[in-house]
């Protein structure tokens, strides 16, 4: 039975329970995140352009003066996050914040395999069943589902909070 | 955190000529990846909403593929969409007409 990955605790930080192939998984994946940060081009890969939409559908002026001023600071939150989540990887407690810098850099690595993958909201491990074991795509839908599972339950934790 | 109050002032009525201040709205767009239960966090986390209101919010994007979750002048709402945005929401803003 699955049992909760992530439980607040009674003095409000968060106990962090992680098999220990799942917290390997997590190694891998921080990096992929990085490179795509700090060298992805928008132009060519539609999961940067997800990661920073334009402000507006219709007012170019806006949308350039938006990724003028906003951009940078958005790129480095993320790559904080990403950084905390690295530093904070092994560790058994967290702070909120350093569950809120997981949940982010999780969300975004979510957001990219999602878009790699051209998943939609009827896509199943069905269509990737018939792939063969060695398609890059059957191990990024792992991936996926399994950020999925354990994104939840950070949410479940930290929602917690707010009632 | 305790702040001190701003001055109230009456605000002159606007000649009818002029052309009022047009408000913003900030619109969250339905997207196959974000998990429901992450959109109504991000929801509490960023505008204070009740969980109620945070999950119809989502429950109308999810549904009706939009939500208006904040409105305002201009400046406000392009701190939403940023924040929005850090979060990984597909937002954008524009004119309340």
């Amino acid at each position: 039975m699955a049992f909760e990955r992530v439980k607040r605790t009674r003095k409000g930080d968060f106990q962090v329970r992680l098999p220990a192939g799942e917290r390997e998984l997590l190694r891998t994946l921080p990096e992929q995140l990085r490179e795509l940060l700090t060298s992805g081009d928008a132009a060519k890969d539609p999961a940067l352009r997800r990661l920073f939409p334009p402000p507006t559908t219709d007012d170019e002026a806006i949308n350039a003066e938006f990724e003028r001023l906003m951009r940078d600071e958005l790129v480095a939150e993320r790559i904080a996050s990403l950084e905390t989540m690295e530093r904070t990887l092994e560790a058994e407690r967290l702070s909120e914040d350093e569950l809120a810098a997981w949940l982010s850099a999780l969300n975004d690595l979510r957001l990219v395999l999602g878009v790699r993958l051209d998943v939609t909201e009827d896509t199943t491990v069905a269509d990737f069943a018939s792939l063969p074991d060695d398609d890059a795509r059957v191990l990024m839908y792992t991936t996926y589902s399994y950020l999925t599972f354990l994104e939840d339950h950070i949410v479940g934790a930290l929602a917690g909070g707010f009632d | 955190m305790a702040t001190t109050a701003p001055v109230e002032v009456e605000r002159p009525v606007a000649d009818e000529d002029v052309e009022p201040d047009v408000p913003w709205i900030v619109i969250v767009w339905n997207d196959p990846i974000n998990l429901m239960s992450y959109v109504v966090y991000v929801f509490q986390k960023l505008f204070g909403y009740s969980r109620e209101k945070a999950t119809r919010l989502m429950l109308d994007v999810h549904l009706k593929g939009k939500a208006v979750v904040s409105n305002g002048p201009r400046e406000t709402c392009e701190f939403d969409v940023s924040r929005l945005h850090a979060h990984g929401l597909w937002a954008t803003m524009q004119r309340d007409r």
